[in-house]
C-alpha cells in the first residue's frame, strides 16, 4: 500500500460522496452518485458520508483504506481550501502518501449554486467526479520540503490590535517587528475618551498597552515607518520598510496585517463643518477636553453607512453613539439628546441592556428612512418620524454624526505586496470567514482588527490574540512544510533556450551549464509552483509535480471521454 | 447558425486556486446561482493552463473554455495573470484561424471576493455559448475538417515558434530588444498574427502529408488555400527540413514528411 508503486491501472481508487447534512444531499441524488462511482475505471470502493469530515466520516475512509487496499482516495464534498487539508492527513496516518489524494468540489461548486436543479447538478457532480477519478488514478507520491521559519513577526500597524497581538507575541518568546507609520504607537485609540461597555479610559489603556510594549525587549517598534516591499513565503518572509528616507530590510516568518481602519469624513453631508456638526471621533475629543457646551445634540446614524457606497454596517455606531448620549446625560442631566436611527443594532446580551438604559434615561430615538433623511438646517434638524408617520423639528447646539469606518486608501498597497485580497470595500479578506477568521489563505499571513472589518476595541483585541496565537503556531515548530508543488525539468527535451529563467517571477529556474549542454535548472527551495514556466516552454520540456501535463489532460479527457 | 433547440452547452472552467476557484467557493456561500454547465478543473495559477489545454477541451468537443485568473497586479505568482492574457489572447487568435469563434474561450479575473462577478460571468458566458451553439455550428465545414483544423492549431500551439513569440511579448513591448528598441503593440500584433497563420497553415500542410505524398495542388484541395500559398509555405518548410520531394509525378513533385 503505502503509495509507493501504483500508477495507471494499478490504481485502487475509493471515492467517498459527502451528503454534509443536507447541504449536497437535500440538492444532489448521493445515493446515484455512489452508484456511479463505482462503475468508474479503477474505482474499487464507493461510499456515502453523512459527514465526511467527522470522526465517524474519517474512521470510515481509514477502514475503506485498509480492508480494500486502496492506494487512492477521492473525496466529493465541499471544498479544498478548506478541508484537503484534513483529508491528506487521514491518508497520511495510513500510511497513504497525502498527494495521493484528490478532493472534488460538489457543494461549493455545484450543490449551493444549483439548487433548483437538482438533477442537471447530479449530472455536473458525476462529471467532476469522473474528472477527479481520472486525474487521482495518474497520482504519483510527493515528498513535502521541510523549510526552516526565521522566528520573528512582523506586525503592520501599531494600534491596540497590534500592541496586543505583539505583546502576546513577545511573552511566549518570539521577536516582534513592530510597524507604525505614525509618529507614535496608539492609533484611533488615541483619539478616544471613554471605551464602552465599562466606559474604561481610553487613555489609561492606551498608555498602559504602549508601556508594556516599550518595556518588552522583545519588541522592536519601528514608528513613522511604512512597508514597501514584501517577498518570500512562510518562515521566510523578506520585508522592506522605509523609515526616514532610508530602506531597511527584514527576515521575518510570519506577518500580522493590524493597519485599522479610519473613520469616514463626511465631507458634504448634513452640514458637516467640523464645528456645529461633527463626527462621533471629534465629540470623543470634545467629551475629553470638557469642552462640550450643548443643551440639545442630535446624533445621525449610519452616515455613509449602509448606502450605495458603502453597503455595509460599520458595527461600532450605534454601541458608540448611546455611550457617547449616555456620558452627556451624565454631564448635564438637563439636556436632551436625540438619536435618529434607520436600525438599532446592540448585538449581544450586554449591549441590548445599554440601549434600554439610554431609554430609561431619556435619551430620545427617532426612526428615519434611508429615502427620507434628516435635514440639517440653520438650529434645526428637521426629520420625518417613521414610527409616528409625522415630521418633527429638533432645536440643536451640536449634531454628531455617526460616520462609517473605512479603509485605509492605501490598503491596496500592502494587499498587492503581500499578494492577498480584499473585498469590495476594501477590507481584508480572511481565508475563510468561519474556520480561518484571523488567517489569510496565504500560508504564514494573519490580520486582525479593523482591516478586515469595523470592530469595538474587545474585539480587536480578542482577535489580536488569535493572529498571535496562529502565528505562534509556525513560530513554534520551528519548521514548516511547503507543498511540493513545483516545476521540474525533462533534461532530454530542454534546450537551454532561457525563456523560463526570464519569465519566472521568483528566478526559482535558471539556465546552467551542464556536460550535456545548457540546461533549465529548478531551484527548489525558490519555486511557488505556479507552473507558468511549464505552459510556456517552448519545448514543453518543464511540467509541474502534483499538476502534470498527463493528470490535467486525463481530467479534460474525463469530461468528455470520447472526443469530437 | 443553427443554435439547437434544447442545447445545453459543456464548458470547462480553468479556475487559479487564489483568486478565481476563492470567488467561486464564495458564489456558493452566498448562493449565488449559476447555470450547472461548466465544469471547473483548479490550478494554482492561471498560468498553468498551456494554450494546448485549451485545443484539447475543443479537439473533445467542448462548446466552451473559460481562464480566470486574479485581477492584474493581484496576481499570487506576480505576473502570472499577464502570460496568461497574452497566451489565451493568441489562442482567440488561433481559433479564428480554425474558423471558431473567438468568443468561445473566455478569459478574465475575478478575486477571492468576487462572488457575485463569477455568478454573473458564468451566466453570461453559458448564454453566449448557448447563442453560438454547439462547437462547431459557426463554421461551414464538415466535423471531420474541424478535427483536422484543429489538431493543426493544437500542434502550431505546441510547437516552440509560437511559445517562444508570445512568451517574449512582455519583453518586447516593454523593454524593448538587445538595442534598447520597444516595439509597438500593434507591431507585435501584426507578427504575432502572421506567425499564427504561418504555423498554423504549416501544420494543416504537414497533418495531411500524413497519409503519403502529395502534389502541391492536391495539398492545396485539401487545406484549402491555393497553390501559391502553398507553395511559399513548401519552400520555408524545405528549408527547415520538414517536407522534402519524394519524386516527380507526370511533371508535378510529390511532397512527403521528412524524418518523425
Amino acid at each position: 500500500m503505502s503509495g509507493e508503486l501504483v500508477e495507471g491501472s494499478d490504481a485502487r481508487i475509493g471515492v467517498f460522496v459527502c451528503h454534509c447534512g443536507t447541504n449536497i444531499g437535500g440538492f444532489l441524488d448521493v445515493p446515484d452518485l455512489v452508484e456511479y462511482s463505482r462503475r468508474l475505471p479503477n474505482v474499487v470502493y464507493s461510499k456515502d458520508n453523512l459527514y465526511t469530515c467527522s470522526d465517524t466520516g474519517l474512521t470510515e475512509i481509514k477502514n475503506a483504506i485498509k480492508e480494500n487496499e486502496l492506494n487512492r482516495v477521492v473525496v466529493a464534498a465541499c471544498t479544498p481550501r478548506t478541508h484537503e487539508p484534513l483529508f491528506r492527513s487521514v491518508c497520511r496516518e495510513e500510511g497513504l502518501n497525502p498527494y495521493l489524494f484528490e478532493f472534488v468540489n460538489i457543494r461549493d461548486q455545484c450543490s449551493w449554486v444549483h439548487m433548483r436543479e437538482g438533477e442537471a447538478a447530479t449530472e455536473k457532480a458525476k462529471d467532476l467526479i469522473r474528472m477527479g477519478v481520472a486525474r487521482a488514478t495518474l497520482l504519483k507520491p510527493q515528498e513535502e520540503i521541510e523549510i526552516d521559519v526565521t522566528q520573528c513577526t512582523m506586525v503592520i500597524g501599531g494600534g491596540v490590535a497590534g500592541m496586543t497581538c505583539s505583546l502576546s507575541l513577545a511573552n511566549q518568546g518570539f521577536d516582534v517587528k513592530l510597524i507604525e507609520r505614525e509618529s507614535q504607537l496608539g492609533g484611533l485609540l488615541n483619539s478616544l475618551h471613554k471605551l464602552y461597555p465599562n466606559n474604561e479610559d481610553a487613555s489609561r489603556l492606551v498608555s498602559k498597552l504602549k508601556g508594556d510594549v516599550k518595556k518588552n525587549k522583545r519588541i522592536d517598534v519601528l514608528i513613522s515607518t511604512t512597508v514597501s516591499n514584501i517577498e518570500g513565503f512562510v518562515g521566510n518572509y523578506d520585508v522592506t520598510v522605509k523609515h526616514g528616507g532610508e530602506d531597511e530590510h527584514y527576515k521575518v516568518g510570519t506577518i500580522v496585517v493590524a493597519t485599522g481602519a479610519e473613520v469616514y469624513r463626511p465631507e458634504g453631508l448634513y452640514g458637516y463643518d467640523g464645528e456645529n456638526v461633527v463626527t462621533q471621533l471629534e465629540l470623543e475629543q470634545l467629551l475629553r477636553d470638557g469642552g462640550l457646551e450643548a443643551n440639545s445634540v442630535v446624533m445621525i446614524q449610519c452616515v455613509g453607512s449602509r448606502d450605495r457606497d458603502r453597503p455595509y454596517c460599520s458595527k461600532i455606531c450605534c454601541m458608540n453613539a448611546l455611550k457617547n448620549a449616555m456620558i452627556i446625560k451624565e454631564v448635564n442631566p438637563e439636556s436632551q439628546v436625540y438619536i435618529l436611527y434607520r436600525d438599532i443594532q446592540t448585538h449581544g446580551t450586554r449591549y441590548e441592556e445599554h440601549y434600554r438604559e439610554a431609554r430609561e434615561n431619556g435619551v430620545v430615538f427617532l426612526k428615519y428612512s434611508p429615502e427620507r433623511q434628516p435635514v440639517v438646517e440653520d438650529g434645526t434638524v428637521r426629520v420625518f418620524d417613521e414610527l409616528l408617520g409625522e415630521e418633527l423639528i429638533l432645536p440643536f447646539d451640536l449634531v454628531v454624526l455617526s460616520a462609517a469606518m473605512v479603509a485605509h486608501p492605501d490598503v491596496k498597497d500592502l494587499a498587492q505586496m503581500l499578494k492577498v485580497p480584499v473585498d469590495e470595500s476594501g477590507f481584508f479578506l480572511e481565508a475563510h470567514v468561519k474556520l480561518r477568521p484571523v488567517d489569510f489563505a496565504t500560508d504564514g499571513l494573519f490580520l486582525c482588527g479593523c482591516a478586515r472589518w469595523p470592530c469595538d476595541i474587545g474585539e480587536s483585541i480578542s482577535q489580536a490574540f488569535a493572529a498571535a496565537s496562529r502565528s505562534s503556531v509556525i513560530l513554534s515548530a520551528g519548521r514548516v512544510v511547503a507543498e511540493p508543488i513545483i516545476s521540474f525539468v525533462d533534461e532530454e527535451e530542454c534546450s537551454g533556450c532561457g525563456l523560463c529563467e526570464m519569465n519566472c517571477p521568483f528566478k526559482a529556474i535558471r539556465v546552467e551549464e551542464t556536460e550535456r549542454g545548457r540546461i533549465a535548472k529548478v531551484i527548489e527551495a525558490s519555486c511557488k509552483g505556479c507552473g507558468m514556466c511549464g505552459a510556456g516552454c517552448p519545448q514543453r520540456a518543464i511540467s509541474m509535480k502534483h499538476f502534470s501535463d498527463e493528470q490535467l489532460v486525463a481530467q479534460i479527457n474525463a469530461l468528455t471521454g470520447g472526443g469530437l | 447558425m443553427n443554435s439547437e433547440e434544447g442545447f445545453e452547452p459543456v464548458i470547462l472552467g480553468f479556475l487559479c486556486n487564489w483568486c478565481s476557484y476563492a470567488g467561486a467557493d464564495l458564489a456558493g456561500v452566498s448562493r449565488f446561482q449559476y447555470p450547472p454547465n461548466v465544469r471547473v478543473m483548479r490550478v494554482m495559477c492561471s498560468a498553468r493552463v498551456d494554450p494546448t489545454f485549451v485545443l484539447e477541451a475543443f479537439t473533445q468537443g467542448l462548446d466552451g473554455v473559460l481562464v480566470f485568473g486574479c485581477h492584474p497586479g493581484d496576481c499570487h505568482y506576480m505576473t502570472g495573470n499577464y502570460q496568461t492574457e497574452r497566451r489565451m489572447v493568441m489562442t482567440q487568435k488561433i481559433l479564428r484561424e480554425v474558423g471558431l469563434s473567438p468568443e468561445r474561450l473566455l478569459v478574465d479575473w475575478v478575486s477571492a471576493a468576487e462572488g457575485e462577478r463569477f455568478a454573473s460571468l458564468v451566466s453570461k458566458f453559458t448564454e453566449k455559448i448557448r447563442e453560438l451553439g454547439p462547437l462547431g455550428s459557426e463554421a461551414v465545414f464538415e466535423k471531420e475538417e474541424l478535427v483536422r483544423r484543429l489538431k493543426a492549431s493544437s500542434d502550431a500551439l505546441a510547437d516552440d515558434r509560437l511559445r517562444w513569440l508570445v512568451g517574449r511579448e512582455k519583453e518586447l513591448i516593454e523593454e524593448g530588444n538587445v538595442f534598447g528598441e520597444r516595439l509597438p503593440q500593434e507591431e507585435f500584433d501584426h507578427v504575432m498574427l502572421e506567425s499564427i497563420r504561418r504555423e498554423y497553415e504549416k501544420n494543416r500542410i504537414l497533418l495531411s502529408l500524413g497519409d503519403g505524398a502529395l502534389t502541391v495542388k492536391e495539398m492545396a484541395g485539401r487545406v484549402g488555400l491555393s497553390t501559391r500559398e502553398v507553395l511559399k509555405n513548401l519552400v520555408v518548410m524545405e528549408g527547415e527540413g520538414l517536407v522534402t520531394v519524394s519524386h516527380i509525378e507526370g511533371s508535378s513533385p510529390k511532397y512527403i514528411k521528412t524524418g518523425g
